[in-house]
């Protein structure tokens, strides 16, 4: 080592020892910066696990997306319009400040009058309110307009914010009247300063620098089981190379998504170690069978091939999904046969294998009246998904081999969105991560006949319309005994998988890397969390 | 100097509005933000309320004028992505970029005028043609593949230095400076160099063909016939000369590193500028590339006043404005 290094490693070991025998600091890098601390701003990933750190929610998911108490204890459905949640008792604001069924409330009122928010489905989530009342000082009781079974779900990512950060009187659920609140409602910048950032977390938020990383420190009044570390520094190092080297370097204890070709090096470097946990994103294609005439599909006979059934599955039997997580995805993907990874709420149980036989699929295209097949292009993202570009050429290649003459056309997601949302495309690429952990998730916005004002099919870009797979969704999620709904939802699955309008390909995994002494438990989710992190046994 | 000043104020002002205008109506024209901001679940109506908010359902030209409007009274508008001020995410990652250009800058003068100087001075031995091969390597090395290669060498295999990031710093009249501390500094190191590399050759290259030109020059010769020692020679004659051609280029290259050394950025992960303009050109948040586009515009004009100033303070045949006839 050269001298300063020295010089420096010994001061550091002086000022350890002198400041606090126990300060365990952790060091993240992370793939993409959280755009804001404001816990009800963006509905995105590293938003979402961000505040996860500072606030909590009165639901929660464990790494596999199931529900578990927060600072709700248990709850229940009273009937089919009322939830009743019990709160957890003796917890407090990282500021000392109890929490009690007002804070509660107004948060509610808080996700409606939040102009600043980037559309989600917050304040959607309260709109679906009729009224909510404090039974006791320890019960809340929610009515609704309509029999609304995934409420606990929905609850999951709505972090509580504490009544005092601005000024009011009593506060009730009367949105009319702003809820009792008198000053003015918080902003995004108030949370991003850390003035108002006072949440019932693990962790408090010390600062936030936009590209240079958030300090978090150790919530000491916290309810729950001690965190294990003093502070947390995240840093945003958006390029996976450096992330990489950074890790390797010892400038980071923990960094998430590596590169998968990335993953052998890891293995062969002593001293670090890495876990791959199946998530619920799935890579998936949907086809254009609203329209009689599709933009990018040129048939001999002049119709759009899409439409007919046989075609659709012909082309998912066309590809090979376990050659593609194999070589494209160096082993870091799951084949899917549906939509939400098996075992989840919903799923089917023993769902058919989308099998990779091309005969029967020549086979089909024949009977489908196009045995000399027919022009499609493959419309991908090349910078959003995990490989997409590859992707995209491999599915194109397998397509030739049955006779379809398949080009591809990739393109960087700031042009492909738009244009997918114009449907100018016909077989355009897509992912989708479940953020309820159960299936009704890509069935609402994919699958269901578009009805925007029911906020139904709002993705369904392909138009696919089937009256019956509507009614029994629609049952589905106004159900709210666990049982029935899930035999419902089984059923609109197995109706979505017969006539395929997507096909899914696989479902991501997502990787962490971290140094030895350290052990992460991988989240379905895709969330870092610190709380994740802990010392190895 | 008051014309002059005056004139190149007005000119200024011309270019910042037309490029608003090009900027604007070209980031319009790649897609609508709206499908890479607002999530599917979203309902109707807040869908809507954000496109209402964000001005997107009014049509372009009037979005532009509104954008101007406000622009005039000094508001560039908030980010799409963010929420917060455009010109305020950008400001606060200025001093970053700013310090680590500097650096760079500092780093090309140090190295590359002295170089350049030995190789034009020596130009017929094995040095000065050592060093001007050198220095092919220095800007045809590409960017991100130089930064790598130093970080693995000095931070993975070495481990003197550390892999990516800033430093601890330090706030000087509210502007957080990371080159006022040693983490700083071990921090600033490689990413400088990285930048530098490419400048040392070409400020080393300018000053050698300056030099071999200064060398057959009467004044030159008269002063070596008057017995002045070498070494006078060329810093008292020569050096002045042939900076006018390097000053125009250090200008030029301060000005485009300050606004695009996202490369190097990126690689290193450094939170400067560079690197939120190609975060906000993917995400289409509109505000932040206008506002980012004409401060770099800004930038540009200042730093061309302060290198036709310089001409005029080295080369006393140079008039700022020529005399009215």
């Amino acid at each position: 080592m050269s001298a300063t290094r020295l010089r420096l490693a010994a001061l550091a070991a002086l000022l350890a020892l002198a400041g606090g025998a126990h300060a365990e600091p952790l060091k993240i890098a992370l793939a993409s910066e959280p755009t804001a601390v404001d816990p009800h701003y963006h509905q995105a990933t590293p938003n979402n696990a961000l505040a996860a750190h500072i606030f909590e929610t009165l639901v929660a998911q464990d790494a596999k997306m199931n529900l578990t108490p927060a600072l709700a204890e248990s709850w229940h459905a009273v009937d089919d319009s009322t939830w009743e949640f019990k709160l957890r008792e003796g917890v407090k604001f990282s500021n000392g400040e109890p929490f009690t069924p007002q804070d509660v409330i107004f948060t509610f009122c808080r996700v409606v009058n939040n102009e600043e928010a980037i559309a989600g489905s917050y304040a959607s989530v309260v709109k679906k309110f009729a009224g909510v009342e404090a039974v006791d000082g320890q019960t809340l009781r929610i009515k609704t307009r309509a029999p609304y079974p995934l409420l606990p779900n929905d609850l999951t990512r709505m972090g509580i914010l504490w009544s005092g950060i601005t000024e009011h009187g009593a506060i009730t659920f009367d949105l009319e009247n702003k809820c009792g609140v008198t000053g003015a409602w918080p902003k995004v910048n108030d949370f991003n300063t850390g003035k108002l950032a006072i949440g019932t977390g693990p962790y408090k938020l010390k600062s936030y620098v936009k590209g240079t990383g958030i300090e978090l420190e150790r919530n000491e009044t916290y309810w729950g089981d001690k965190p294990e570390w003093t502070t947390v520094t995240f840093v945003p190092v958006p390029n996976a190379g450096p992330r990489l080297t950074g890790l390797l370097a010892g400038d980071f204890d923990l960094i998430e998504s590596p590169a998968a070709r990335d993953v052998q090096r890891i293995k062969n470097t002593p001293g670090f170690g890495y876990v791959v946990t199946p998530s619920v994103r799935v890579v998936y294609f949907q086809f254009d069978v609203g329209r009689d005439d599709s933009p990018l599909v040129k048939a001999p006979n002049g119709k759009n091939p899409l439409q007919d059934v046989r075609v659709r599955r012909a082309i998912s039997m066309a590809i090979d999904r376990k050659a593609i997580v194999d070589r494209i995805m160096d082993g870091m993907a799951t084949p899917a046969n549906q939509f939400l990874p098996d075992g989840m709420f919903g799923t089917l149980r023993n769902p058919p294998e989308l099998k990779y036989d091309p005969e029967a699929a020549k086979k089909l295209l024949a009977e489908a009246g196009y045995a000399d097949g027919f022009e499609l292009t493959v419309s991908a993202t090349n910078d959003r998904y995990i490989n997409d570009g590859q992707i995209a050429q491999a599915v194109a290649q397998y397509l030739s081999r049955i006779g379809i003459k398949a080009r591809v056309d990739a393109m960087t997601r700031s042009v492909y969105f738009p244009k997918r949302a114009k449907r100018e495309f016909s077989f355009a690429m897509g992912g989708w991560a479940s953020e309820t952990g159960e299936a009704s998730s890509f069935l609402q916005y994919w699958v269901t006949s578009y009805a925007p004002e029911l906020g139904m099919g709002t993705s369904n870009y392909g138009r696919y319309s089937n009256p019956e797979l509507d009614e029994v969704f629609r049952q589905a999620v106004t159900t709210v005994d666990d049982a029935q709904r899930e035999k419902l939802l089984q059923q609109a699955l197995t109706l979505a998988l017969q006539d395929l309008p997507s096909i899914p390909l696989h479902y991501e995994s997502s990787l962490w890397a971290f140094r030895k002494g350290l052990t992460y438990e991988g989240r379905a989710d895709q969330y870092t969390l610190a709380t994740s992190v802990k010392r190895a046994p | 100097m008051l014309l002059f000043t005056l004139r190149r104020l007005l000119q200024s002002l011309f270019v910042l509005l037309a490029v608003s205008v090009v900027v604007f109506f070209a980031v319009y024209a790649v897609g609508d933000p709206i499908e890479l901001l607002v999530s599917p679940e979203a309902t109707m109506e807040a869908r809507q309320a954000t496109i209402a908010r964000l001005g997107l359902d009014q049509p372009v030209w009037r979005q532009y004028l509104a954008f101007l409007w406000r622009a005039l009274q000094g508001d560039l508008g908030n980010s799409f992505v963010h929420g917060v001020p455009a010109i305020g995410l950008i400001l606060q990652r200025l001093p970053a970029t700013f310090e680590l250009v500097l650096v760079a800058i500092t780093l090309s003068c140090v190295v590359g005028i002295p170089l350049g100087l030995v190789a034009g001075l020596y130009r017929d031995r094995v040095l000065g043609r050592g060093i001007m091969a050198g220095s092919v390597l220095g800007f045809s090395l590409p960017n991100f593949w130089q930064g790598m290669m130093l970080i693995l060498l000095f931070a993975v295999w070495l481990g003197w230095l550390p892999a990516s990031g800033r430093g601890q710093t330090v706030d000087v009249l509210g502007v957080p400076l990371s080159i006022l501390t040693a983490d700083g500094w071990s921090h600033i190191v490689m990413p400088a160099i990285n930048l530098a590399l490419a400048n040392i050759a070409l400020v080393l290259r300018l000053t050698a063909t300056g030099v071999a030109e200064a060398q057959t020059q009467e004044y030159v010769k008269f002063a070596r016939a008057k017995g002045v020692r070498p070494g006078r020679i060329v810093r008292r004659h020569i050096l002045r000369n042939i900076l006018v051609p390097v000053v125009t280029v250090v200008g030029m290259e301060f000005g485009s590193l300050i606004a695009y050394s996202t490369i190097t950025e990126t690689v290193f992960a450094w939170p400067g500028m560079g690197k939120l303009l190609i975060d906000s050109v993917y995400q289409l948040d509109r505000p932040v590339v206008v506002a980012y586009v004409m401060l770099a515009t800004f930038i540009f004009v200042v730093v061309n006043f302060v290198v036709d100033v310089l001409y005029a303070a080295l080369d006393p045949r140079v008039q700022l404005v020529s005399p009215a006839h």
